[in-house]
């Protein structure tokens, strides 16, 4: 698999290219945002055709300096640069290439007249096809002709290293071997020193050597094509067709690749990586379901699965990536398994910034790099809840934001095969980095929002679904009831019994509430129970929220309902009451802040609030709510 | 399986983005010389995005034997029947 899978994919993709031509600014922001979706080699093509037809020179005012790249080669390269420079785009980074006349490249590096001197290159991409590295190279070779003819193609590729660095005076990316040759062995093919399987690949080993030895950088495409299979990378048709050794359908993943080490070169790779804690380092609602309730560690292979995350982010963290955390959570309950849960695998201390409230999370990851004082376009952040994807994406665009299931193996392959955090070695300061953001930590109070929620809410296309109490859903509502511990007002439990009590009582109400929206269904996310007194007052016995959802206006649109269902029970006023627990201090104003007043108050923190119901206007929200 | 008309609709939007137009029109007879810019290379990607929308690899000879737009669509037509 080739795809750019942690790319998000843009529904209206082809519209906003099209778009492009008819905008006077902000083409290239729009370019940005176009190159950071989920696009194969012909919409690759198509976006680098369109921006070069609008713009043909860097943009003013890019954070990066631009980019002339001299691709050098042996075989037919030309589709691939398009690619190259998308991926440059993608990264905010302005590419020029130039591609050598075919087969041509010692002769052009070699006269200083030459169409490759006047290119002026910054940076060269050395990409030798496998055919040409082992032409003469025969099974027929025994051992010592096989290793004089390696020796002399290193020797050969070390002369060109050297005459591209005296003449271009830039640094030099030199592509690894595409393993393209079939064994003529088998299992034991390495004991055929001739063989050009063998050769190759003893090749690739002694290039990572020499590179070390020449300062030269490595494009590990043999590395990739064994992660993708061989097969998407080369197709043997389109060699014999066009001299293309790599498949067109590995063109936006072989520009991504060079456009990584361009982004390490300048210094533009990114940095920290902002974590999700609920059901992304853990299985589970730690809120809700508590230490002894989330998944983690040994005895489930999710829990498992969350673990091998965790090592992964730990891993990254060792070689020089900051890690952060931001949560929708109490912040005590967010750092206790980091400190006493057995099988966490990160610690607090491998955290250099903790954000975890209720604020919105953009708003939180602003927070997150001003306490860091890096840049926010030097942040990755993964979430397993789209709807926080998507809020951070619209709201900072320059934040990397990886599209991933729910399944946690998922999560160190889509950043590792994102390349990110692209590092060209490993300093002791690297080792160090986060004992050194630890050490400068002064957390200020985080900085009012200017996150334009209203604006996102109505793009989400809510719609709440709700239902009385049922038996089909029966299951899920006792669930949800006995589960829910932050957003739940009573904290009162059901069994399937009183539930069913519930759904006979004529003068009782129980809703569950299904939300969606245009990533999907969230499935029951709210329950209320209301039942009538006998002086015609609707107590709230019961009201609860998944955490999930909350600061999506699903709260007033819920009370708008048990208003509705109330007023059919003839009642005059909602009576709310507040039960403190340990984990619901986050609803202790929940009834204030929906316009009820408090009439009772004890010493426990408890209270009983009313709302007339003569006096209530159901609040407006971005929610479509419908019987289901 | 997919039917004439929906092979002639992927086509369409293939042959839209492989052009950057969004007026192509496909008609049996069409061919290279009748479209500006319909070189080795774009054939290759017209040929290469096919492979991928309808999961498959034309052989040498196939690919050999493509004169215009009718024999492509006949060709992926036979081969996802």
């Amino acid at each position: 698999m080739t795809d750019l899978h942690w790319l998000p994919e843009i529904p209206d993709w082809r519209a906003r290219l099209r778009g492009l031509a008819k905008k006077t600014d902000g083409i290239w922001d729009e370019a940005v945002a176009l190159a950071n979706g989920r696009v194969n080699f012909v919409l690759t093509n198509a976006l680098d055709e369109q921006l070069r037809r609008l713009i043909s020179t860097p943009p003013d005012g890019l954070a990066a300096k631009p980019v002339r790249l001299a691709i050098l080669g042996s075989s037919t390269l030309t589709h691939l640069l398009p690619a190259i420079r998308v991926a440059g785009v993608r990264r905010g980074i302005w590419i020029d290439t130039y591609e050598n006349d075919f087969g041509q490249y010692i002769q052009e590096l070699s006269e200083p007249d030459s169409a490759l001197h006047a290119f002026k290159p910054t940076m060269a991409l050395l990409a030798l096809d496998a055919h040409d590295l082992t032409a003469g190279v025969t099974a027929a070779m025994d051992n010592d002709t096989a290793a004089a003819a390696l020796d002399e193609v290193c020797d050969r590729i070390r002369a060109t290293w050297r005459l591209a660095r005296e003449t271009l005076r830039c640094p030099i990316l030199q592509q690894a071997a595409l393993p393209v040759h079939l064994p003529v062995l088998g299992n034991n093919e390495h004991r055929a020193a001739g063989s050009r399987a063998t050769f190759v690949e003893r090749l690739n080993t002694r290039l990572r050597g020499m590179a070390e030895e020449e300062g030269v950088d490595l494009l590990a495409i043999d590395d990739r094509a064994a992660r993708d299979g061989l097969r998407v990378w080369h197709d043997p048709g389109l060699w014999h067709r066009a001299k293309q050794e790599v498949a067109h359908g590995a063109a936006p993943m072989y520009g991504d690749l060079v456009g990584r080490w361009i982004a390490a070169k300048l210094g533009r790779s990114f940095k920290c990586l902002v974590l999700d804690l609920d059901n992304t380092v853990w299985g589970g609602v730690i809120g809700d379901d508590g230490m002894e309730g989330i998944e983690l560690g040994q005895g489930s292979p999710l829990g498992e699965a969350y673990a091998a995350f965790q090592n992964y982010t730990r891993e990254l963290s060792r070689r020089g990536v900051i890690l952060a955390v931001c949560s929708k959570n109490d912040e005590a309950n967010a750092i206790e398994p980091f400190e006493k849960h057995p099988d966490m695998v990160l610690r607090r201390s491998d955290i250099s910034s903790f954000v975890a409230n209720w604020s919105d999370k953009a708003g939180n990851i602003r927070a997150i790099a001003q306490e860091l004082n890096i840049g926010l376009d030097s942040l990755v952040f993964i979430d397993d809840n789209p709807f926080e994807r998507n809020l951070v994406r619209q709201e900072l665009p320059m934040v990397a934001v990886p599209e991933v299931s729910d399944d946690p193996t998922a999560y160190p392959i889509a950043l590792s095969d994102a390349g990110y955090f692209e590092g060209l070695s490993i300093t002791d300061e690297d080792r160090e980095r986060t004992g050194q953001y630890q050490g400068n930590k002064a957390r200020d109070a985080l900085k009012a929002s200017v996150t334009d929620l209203p604006a996102y809410l109505r793009g989400l296309e809510m719609q709440l679904v709700w239902k009385p109490f049922d038996r089909v859903g029966l299951q899920r509502i006792v669930q949800l009831i006995n589960k829910s511990n932050q957003f739940n007002l009573t904290t009162r439990r059901y069994t399937d019994e009183d539930a069913i009590a519930v759904m006979a009582d004529p003068d009782a109400f129980g809703l569950q509430l299904r939300l969606l929206d245009r990533f999907g269904d969230n499935g029951v996310i709210a329950i209320a129970v209301g039942r009538i007194q006998a002086n015609k007052d609707l107590l709230i016995d019961t009201w609860l929220m998944s955490c999930r959802v909350l600061g999506r206006q699903v709260e007033p649109t819920t009370l708008n309902l048990i208003a509705q269902q109330a007023r059919k029970l003839g009642a005059r006023r909602l009576i709310g009451v507040y039960i403190p627990t340990k984990k619901n201090g986050m609803v202790r104003e929940h009834y204030v802040k929906l316009g009820f007043s408090v009439v009772e108050t004890d010493p426990s923190g408890g209270s009983r609030a009313v709302l007339d119901l003569a006096d209530f206007q159901p609040a407006e929200t971005f929610i479509h709510v419908t019987e289901g | 399986m997919a039917t004439e008309a929906e092979i002639y609709a992927d086509l369409t939007t293939i042959f839209n983005d492989v052009f950057l137009r969004d007026d192509m029109v496909l008609t049996p007879a069409l061919n290279a010389k009748d479209v500006q810019g319909w070189d080795s290379f774009k054939q290759i990607e017209i040929i290469m995005a096919s492979e991928e929308k309808w999961k498959l690899r034309f052989t040498t000879r196939e690919l050999d034997t493509l004169k215009c737009v009718g024999d492509l669509v006949a060709t992926i037509a036979a081969k996802t029947a």
